[in-house]
């Protein structure tokens, strides 16, 4: 690919951008969210069209304007969405991809052939009537690999493949990536996940605000060197950022939670947020992290023990009373949860202190544009105004963008749940910086978390939760990720 | 292997089919014959060839408004052209060139424009129904003597029963409808954009061709429909089939088709066709019941397997939910 440009209303998305692809090479694709990767790869297999610039294919230039055309050519894609329609079965699946049949007739019985063929180049034994929604993310993640591939396929594209997969998982793709690599095919491999990078790729390029930093052999390059490419600042403020910092005395106590529970979604549990003080909130997936946090905020009704604010009784608590009583809850899934993608980013952050003025007390148009300017400003939200739709930004600064919302209603409490979850090293360390710069302010926060580093680095006071119920709680020298891991482990897993 | 979970929508209406079916013979004398299976088949073979087509539409997760005001236009057509002394035949064939045209047109701009289905049919369907009343303001009736040779067309079934001419052209339609769905790549592709267009998109598949080519078939399955209903009540009127694109709707849904799209089998909507002519024929069996209960009953039904999709789907969600 040489000379790619791309350019969106408002922002150029690829910037004059060269990518040389060489047989059998795993090339690993990098940048911060908002980069330009995923407009790149669109650009590389058709999804999108490009404004200028020239696609260089066994040394012709090729022309395509769908994924299906880029397909024929040899340029295959499996997008970040495993992208297969879940109530069809595999079959009917694979055979949306393949050309089979005369005038458009499907014989089943060949599609069918086709699709065990396909489905063999992977090792991969499943019952091909059901339908793709019964299989794990895993298998699905293969069956999207398989119908991606054709005899002719030269470019593989895998955006984001280890995203939902647990290691083992992960194991099992990279020895089918490492396959396709003796196979002679290109596979260009985007991640964030660092240490898969230095595993599997022979190469990386990294991209930075739609422009290429540089293409550089694996071999060449150390993770530190990696890092402040993709995020274009000297290593020492990232590490700094992650580092653990001093503790300091907290102070007065806002929310007292003592037996908060709900049957078959938490055991009742204690817990206690003081002002100007960060509790971590640390435990594997669905050890009960994101139902303690909407629990406090009112999110899910309890059924036992009592929980005060400020000293006074706040059950059965409703989110618009914690709202009322300034605790704000960042939830976990910024999409569904968090934002409402067809608003502006003004819109999304008026959002929350709208309903706590009540519904009938508007916000003058002048002081919103004035808030949502103030927030942007603040929080460092990358846009060139506060007119954007939210879902046009990246993760990053849809997250900052949640935060600005529930700052904007002047909390007393936060409540963040995943904050960092799917946002790059960059603005991973920008938003640890902004929740230490809160509590510093006297605001008391509660962040849940399954980034064991990241609770190490804010927290003063850890709560560890597994299967369901409290099992520990750390104060201050004690908070190290040994100790939270053993916790988290139990003591039979440490006596072995 | 177990039986395969997609069947149960469609087993759920046969079993009712067939149970209203029996409960109507254990109340009456000669209701459980093959007379009474035909006359049903050929009064309701109009809505059955509308729902067949507008099983593609809602299978591809739209919805096409414009069905009712399509036969309405199309009987008046039928009606004045043969006034002026046009051969049905060749009206039928113009005027089923006419409905693929209007459906591939409301496609076009559906997929062209990015506007929801609902409006733009719902657009087609004031507009046909306006041309109704610039072709004529009265009832037509057709005098050609074709029309005399098309009710006379019988095949017999065994008993007393007669398969009509409206009803073979429904069972053809039905049988071209069903190889469309499940045996060409067209077919797989409404499947596929109706469970999930974006990913349909990126696997290859052409949204926009395929979003005309649903609506050109739903126009083409409603202009049919036409062409049935104006031979079949020999006669055009310029209010013929108002509602009936909800009727079509109500049939597909009974039929086991989910209405969220990319679910449901051209099959079920014979028998969701079928239970809404068993109903009407039922309350007119009993003959002190008022026509108002055709209805309340049709939408008490419709309820009822709205709540089991509910079900259906809810209990393959949690098998198959690991979709983040």
């Amino acid at each position: 690919m040489k000379g790619i440009c791309k350019s969106f209303p408002g922002v150029v998305a690829l910037d004059d951008v060269d990518l040389t692809l060489r047989p059998g090479e795993v090339h690993a694709l990098l940048g911060e969210n908002g980069a330009g990767k995923s407009t790149l790869v669109k650009v590389l297999t058709g999804a999108i069209s490009r404004d200028r610039g020239d696609i260089i294919l066994d040394g012709t230039p090729v022309e395509f304007s769908t994924t299906a055309e880029a397909a024929n050519l040899g340029i295959s894609t499996v997008f970040q969405e495993v992208n297969l329609v879940s109530a069809m079965s595999v079959t009917k699946n694979l055979a949306l991809a393949s050309q089979t049949g005369r005038f458009g007739v499907i014989s089943w019985k060949k599609a069918r052939q086709d699709a065990r063929e396909k489905l063999k180049r992977l090792d991969l034994d499943i019952d091909l009537e059901q339908p793709v929604g019964t299989f794990s993310v895993a298998i699905q993640q293969l069956i999207a690999i398989a119908s991606a591939l054709n005899d002719n396929t030269k470019v593989l594209v895998l955006d984001e493949p280890t995203a939902s997969l647990d290691a083992q998982e992960t194991r099992a793709l990279f020895d089918i990536v490492r396959e396709l690599k003796s196979r002679g095919i290109a596979v260009v491999f985007i991640t964030h996940f660092l240490e898969q990078v230095f595993e599997i790729s022979d190469r990386i390029s990294v991209l930075r605000n739609g422009q290429l930093v540089g293409t550089k052999p694996i071999d060449d390059i150390s993770r530190g060197e990696l890092i402040s490419m993709m995020i274009g600042k000297e290593l020492g403020e990232v590490e700094s950022a992650f580092s653990r910092r001093e503790g300091k005395e907290p102070g007065a106590e806002i929310v007292r939670a003592e037996g908060l529970g709900r049957r078959r979604t938490l055991q009742p549990c204690d817990i206690s947020l003081h002002k100007g003080e960060v509790v971590g909130l640390a435990g594997l997936l669905g050890s009960g992290r994101t139902e303690l946090t909407k629990l406090i905020f009112g999110a899910i009704k309890n059924d036992s023990g009592t929980m005060t604010v400020n000293g006074k009784q706040q059950l059965p608590n409703t989110p618009r009373k914690s709202i009322n009583t300034g605790i704000a809850l960042c939830p976990e899934d910024r999409k569904t949860e968090g934002l409402v993608g067809e608003l502006t980013i003004r819109e999304n952050i008026v959002l929350s202190m709208q309903a706590k003025k009540g519904w009938l007390r508007k916000v003058p148009f002048k002081e919103q544009q004035k808030l949502a300017a103030e927030m942007i400003k603040a929080m460092d939200i990358a846009t060139p105004d506060a007119e954007k739709q939210v879902r046009q930004l990246s993760g990053g600064n849809q997250q900052k963008v949640v935060l600005a919302r529930a700052l904007a209603s002047k909390p007393d409490v936060m409540l963040l749940d995943e904050p960092t979850r799917g946002i790059d090293v960059g603005a991973h360390a920008e938003i640890i910086v902004l929740i230490r710069k809160l509590c510093e302010e006297g605001l008391a926060l509660l962040v849940a978390s399954s980034e064991i580093n990241e609770i190490v680095a804010v927290a003063d006071r850890v709560v560890i939760l597994r299967d369901r119920s409290k099992v520990g709680e750390l104060v201050g020298q004690d908070v190290t990720r040994d100790a939270i891991i053993e916790t988290i482990a139990g003591e039979d897993v440490a006596d072995s | 292997m177990t039986l395969n979970k997609k069947y149960l929508p469609l087993i759920a209406t046969i079993v009712v089919f067939v149970a209203l079916f029996v409960i109507g013979g254990s109340m009456y004398r000669n209701f459980l014959s093959t007379m009474v299976l035909g006359n049903i088949l050929a009064d309701n073979s109009f809505i059955i060839i509308a729902a067949i087509g507008a099983t593609f539409v809602i299978l591809s997760g739209g919805i096409d408004l414009s069905v009712g005001s399509m036969i309405g236009f199309v009987g008046v057509c039928m009606a004045v052209l043969d006034s002026m002394g046009w051969h049905p035949l060749a009206t039928a064939i113009f005027m089923l060139f006419f409905g693929v045209a209007f459906g591939a047109a409301q496609g076009f701009i559906i997929d062209f424009c990015k506007i929801q289905p609902f409006i733009v049919t719902l657009a087609g369907l004031f507009l046909l129904r306006g041309l109704c009343f610039m072709v004529t303001l009265d009832s037509v009736p057709i005098q050609h003597e074709f029309v005399q040779f098309y009710s006379s067309i019988k095949v017999d079934l065994p008993g007393r029963g007669v398969l009509r001419s409206s009803a073979l052209v429904m069972l053809v339609a039905l049988a071209l409808g069903i190889f469309i769905a499940h045996f060409t790549r067209f077919g797989n592709h409404v499947y596929a954009m109706g469970g999930d267009a974006e990913s349909a998109r990126l696997m290859g598949v052409n949204i926009r061709t395929t979003t005309v080519k649903i609506y050109a078939l739903a126009g083409f399955f409603s202009a049919l429909a036409g062409v049935v209903y104006a031979l079949y009540t020999s006669s055009g009127y310029p209010l013929a089939g108002s509602t009936l694109e909800l009727t079509a709707i109500a049939a597909v849904v009974l039929g086991g088709t989910l209405l969220s799209g990319g679910v449901g089998m051209v099959a079920g909507t014979l028998f969701g066709g079928m239970i809404l002519g068993l109903i009407s024929t039922l309350i007119i069996f009993n003959g002190s019941l008022n026509s108002a209960w055709i209805m309340i009953s049709n939408g008490a039904l419709l309820f009822l397997f709205i709540v089991m999709h509910r079900v259906l789907v809810g209990s393959f969600d949690l098998k198959g939910g690991t979709k983040e």
